[in-house]
């Protein structure tokens, strides 16, 4: 029903065909052609959170300064945005931008609060992939900025900067270099983290929905059928009542409080949990997970960016404001200095690269897949989480997902 | 006092200004002598004045006309009562009401006006903006279309661009498919800036102007004569592209058409552009749906069963939250009111720290402590069993209804310490003499005497922890999850925690209509309750 993707091919098309005259544009100031606009007396409301706020802070300035225009940011919490723009958008009072994660999109569709946008000669300034999750039924609807994944992180003084080839060379090594735990990965608590688990289903086969030959998502659950089952049997291999690797005694903080302290010496984990990990002065390297059923093993990506309300009274000033002041070079470098997640923007990617953890992100989200952004992804996540718990905790495997996996057809069709 | 008016009169004696005044004036009317009184209501009410003004002003710009009304009303209304001699009860209560309007009714209307509709995921706006959300989805950038450097231009009233199509400029409008127009001025491939019978907009005038930029955005210019090549569309004012819809709204028969595959959508009744073999397009509307969302509540299969176990589970959580901390409370009351007891000032203040502790933070601690692995619980009283206090449903429930013991049995500790320190002595005295045993005398004076004053707090502690959201949701967020149950729903959630999941506060699929649905249903047995159980306390009342 929906897919993802095929718009990317017509917008990486357009792109194409202007890559010639438009020359790289990385460092692209206003469109040559105009002078800045006069936009005084406009003023654009822009949600951020916290974070992002002083880097946004800086794009608004030259924006004022060079257009005359206000900018108010309204600084709000990640979490309550999604919910506080579709809610307000349609009564008026929402922003003209917010920042979002592309997991919203589906419900910002359906909602109708989102404008489309058009990147024209920046498209190929950016990241395929963080297009192509922006990117819904063929349409792009947002400015992306950051991408994010989970990675494989080693403790280097116990198992090396060496990746491990697969799950089991991985444990071996773990268990070989006497820490308490070779591997921890969190579940959240008994709430579950399939997201976290997921490079490990993928390398079973099993994705959460069917890709289609071009690799956009179909509504099709893929996690049914056999290579769903051998993974849920893995899982209750390594749970509870197998070898207890996994275990739903860990949450966030537990996992980094265990790899912090020297005591595991394999976990998965993103960017973000980073300086919980290295806290006690333990040295990391991040390199992609390794695989446990014999497939690459694939962690979801998920990318954010900019979003316009479709009710913006200012729609040609947001418009200007995000792919003229944002989409610039400096405005992403911006981005990562306030807030370091892997730029969207390949010429800043490229560049941050040298720090070496960032490149292990970087290296793994070549082989990432966007999160689904179909609004029913809300009961998917639910009802996946909760099945995975069950089986770490001694649940049968087979029956207990195969019933999610028809619960699932259930709940989305 | 020598700027008093009093003062420059030099009159001895009481101050002559009262005896000016009618009896019985009150201060707030007294506009004579110094007049703070009257001063003090005029700031006041103009604060009142103004805030009501602004709230009014600001509902008729968004035609909010409830809102409007409801403030404009209570306005008027406030003026009358503290302006005039009359309705001098309401001066003393109008505040009040019209808080309980604003914070109580309104939002129990509200909610009830929620519940009838399909609210949620996918229904937030209305029909026009669904409509709407289909036309700029169904809109898609021609593939292979370059961008066109581009300029707004005017002629009279009507809007047109000038796009420079490599070298060429080309100017059109709605109606007037685009036409090259050689005696136009552009350098390059850059915009036009001159183009004869039209006048260039400048880039100014258009971004200051909002209503020109909705047309800006709103203006296609066919680039052919047949529409179906698709036409010029800007997003950003400066440059447009070649965007072709595929989906035309007829409003006469409520029907959207994809034209590129010729599938019909039906506007439905359920807010959904639906079409004949069930698809149906993402964005719907807020429709009124009576009362669906309540008997989805009993008929929803997959539904009705996981909401019966957390509406037991509720009822057994609210009830013993009340008996079990009551009796220990009590008890440890008892024992610590023995004068025999040494220390007991020391040991009362030492019973009140788990109250004196933020629950949410107590909830969080007991998590961690509760932890099967690394958890103190397990490695201290259960010599390190593996005893899975989280993830196994009725574990989970012992546990967090162990935590809300703990965190609640210092108040009834207070409470009934009160109560049986202010006991009349003569009659347990009474009761020794006519030979009553201690059991005797616990079971026929003391309990019931303790009970009189201690019932009506017992009854707003249910309603308080049938609705106790913050321990469940801190301890272990509902968990660990009813196999199968839709929203995550799980063997410690009670009904406010389930609203919670439902409403999709916490991210993923939203449906605030059947939240609200549950809410009403949660208000009407905790009210039933609470009024049945005051009217049985009355009987108590006969032992005093």
């Amino acid at each position: 029903m929906r897919k993802m993707g095929i718009g990317i091919v017509a917008l990486a098309s357009t792109a194409a065909l202007l890559a010639g005259c438009s020359g790289g544009g990385s460092t692209a100031k206003p469109a040559e052609s105009e002078t800045a606009i006069d936009a005084t007396g406009v003023t654009l409301t822009i949600w951020t959170d916290e974070n992002r706020k002083p880097a946004i802070e800086a794009a608004a300035k030259t924006f004022e300064e060079e257009t005359g225009a206000t900018i108010k940011l309204v600084q709000k919490n990640f979490d309550d945005i999604r919910n506080d723009f579709i809610n307000q958008v349609p009564t008026g009072s929402g922003p003209d931008i917010t920042i979002g994660a592309h997991d919203w999109l589906g419900a910002l569709v359906s909602a109708g609060v989102v404008s489309t946008i058009d990147l024209g000669d920046k498209t190929d300034s950016f990241e395929k992939v963080a297009l192509e999750a922006m990117t819904y039924d063929g349409q792009l609807y947002a400015l992306p900025y950051s991408l994010e994944t989970v990675a494989l992180i080693q403790n280097t003084d116990l198992v090396g900067e060496d990746a491990p080839t697969t799950w089991d060379d991985m444990i071996a090594k773990g268990k070989a270099s006497g820490a308490e735990r070779p591997f921890v990965i969190q579940t959240a608590g008994q709430t579950g983290d399939a997201y976290t688990m997921y490079p490990f289903q993928t390398s079973f086969g099993a994705p959460v929905f069917v890709q289609d030959d071009s690799g956009s998502y179909t509504n099709q659950v893929g996690m049914g059928g056999d290579k769903g089952v051998a993974f849920a049997k893995w899982l209750g291999d390594n749970g509870k009542k197998g070898t207890g690797i996994i275990s739903t005694t860990v949450d966030y903080d537990t996992n980094n409080e265990l790899f912090a302290a020297g005591k595991a010496a394999y976990t998965v984990a993103g960017p973000w949990a980073i300086d919980a990990l290295t806290a006690k002065g333990v040295k990391v390297k991040v390199n992609p997970v390794p695989s446990a059923g014999g497939e690459t093993a694939s962690p979801f990506v998920g990318v954010q960016g900019f979003y316009i309300s479709s009710q913006s009274k200012n729609q040609l000033v947001a418009q200007e404001f995000l792919t003229n002041y944002l989409a610039t070079y400096d405005a992403q470098k911006a981005l990562y200095d306030a807030d370091p997640r892997i730029p969207a923007w390949t010429d800043l990617a490229n560049d941050v690269a040298s720090d070496p953890n960032t490149a292990g992100f970087l290296a793994q989200t070549k082989v990432a897949v966007p999160m689904p952004s179909i609004p029913e992804m809300g009961s998917v996540w639910d009802l996946w989480n909760a099945a995975q718990v069950q089986i770490i905790n001694g649940a049968d495997p087979t029956s207990t997902w195969n019933k999610m996996v028809s619960d699932l057809e259930k709940a989305i069709s | 006092m020598t700027s008093s008016p009093d003062a420059t009169k030099t009159r001895p004696g009481p101050r002559s200004t009262r005896s000016d005044r009618a009896p019985g004036e009150s201060h707030a009317r007294r506009w004579d002598g110094f007049g703070w009184g009257f001063l003090v209501k005029l700031v006041l009410m103009a604060l009142v004045n103004a805030m009501g003004i602004m709230a009014a002003f600001e509902a008729f710009q968004v035609r909010s006309w409830v809102i409007f009304g409801v403030a404009v009303a209570l306005l008027i209304v406030a003026d009358v009562i503290y302006f005039t001699k009359k309705a001098l009860p309401l001066k003393y209560l109008l505040p009040g009401l019209s808080f309980l309007l604003v914070f109580q009714i309104f939002i129990f209307g509200y909610t009830a006006y929620i519940a009838f509709t399909n609210y949620g995921t996918g229904h937030v706006g209305s029909q026009e903006q669904a409509v709407q959300a289909a036309l700029s989805q169904g809109e898609r950038r021609v593939e292979g279309s370059p961008t066109y450097q581009l300029s707004v231009v005017e002629r009279g009233d009507e809007l047109g661009f000038a796009i420079n199509d490599d070298g060429t400029i080309k100017v059109g409008a709605e109606d007037l498919p685009l036409q090259v127009e050689p005696g136009a001025v552009a350098s390059g491939k850059s915009a036009p800036t001159e183009v004869p019978g039209w006048t260039v907009v400048s880039r100014q005038s258009l971004i200051s102007d909002q209503s020109l930029q909705k047309q800006v955005v709103a203006l296609r210019v066919p680039i052919s004569d047949d529409p179906n090549d698709g036409s010029i569309r800007t997003l950003d004012g400066l440059s447009g592209a070649v965007y072709k819809s595929t989906m035309t709204w007829d409003a006469a028969s409520q029907t959207i058409t994809d034209t590129a595959t010729g599938t019909v959508y039906h506007s439905t009744a359920s807010g959904t552009f639906q079409a004949d073999d069930g698809t149906t397009l993402p964005t719907g509307w807020v429709v009124n749906v009576g009362f669906d969302n309540f008997t989805r509540l009993f008929t929803d299969a997959s539904m009705a069963k996981p909401l019966a176990m957390v509406t037991l589970w509720t009822f057994a959580f609210a009830i013993l939250s009340v008996l079990l901390p009551f009796a220990l409370g009590l008890l440890f009351a008892i024992i610590y009111n023995d004068p025999r007891v040494r220390g007991r000032k020391l040991m009362r203040t030492l019973f009140i720290l788990p109250y004196a502790f933020p629950a949410f933070m107590s909830a969080l601690l007991f998590r961690g402590m509760f932890n099967s692995e690394f958890g103190v619980i397990n490695q201290f009283f259960f010599f390190g069993a593996n005893i899975d206090w989280l993830g196994d449903p009725w574990l989970a429930r012992g546990a967090v209804l162990f935590v809300n013991v703990w965190l609640t049995y210092p108040y009834y500790f207070l409470v009934c310490t009160g109560a049986l320190q202010s006991l009349p002595g003569d009659v347990l005295e009474a009761a020794s003499i006519d030979g009553a045993g201690r059991w005797r005398q616990m079971r026929s004076l003391i309990l019931p005497l303790v009970l009189v004053s201690t019932a009506p707090l017992l009854i707003s502690s249910f309603a308080f922890s049938f609705n106790n959201f913050t321990i469940i949701y801190m301890f272990n967020n509902g968990g660990p999850a009813i196999p199968g149950a839709p929203y995550a729903l799980g063997a410690t959630d009670i009904l406010i925690s389930a609203i919670w999941d439902i409403s999709g506060v916490s991210g993923g699929a939203a449906d605030y209509g059947l939240a609200s649905a549950l809410s009403i249903i949660v208000f009407i047995v905790v009210g039933a309750i609470a009024a049945f159980a005051f009217r049985q306390t009355r009987r108590l009342e006969e032992f005093q």
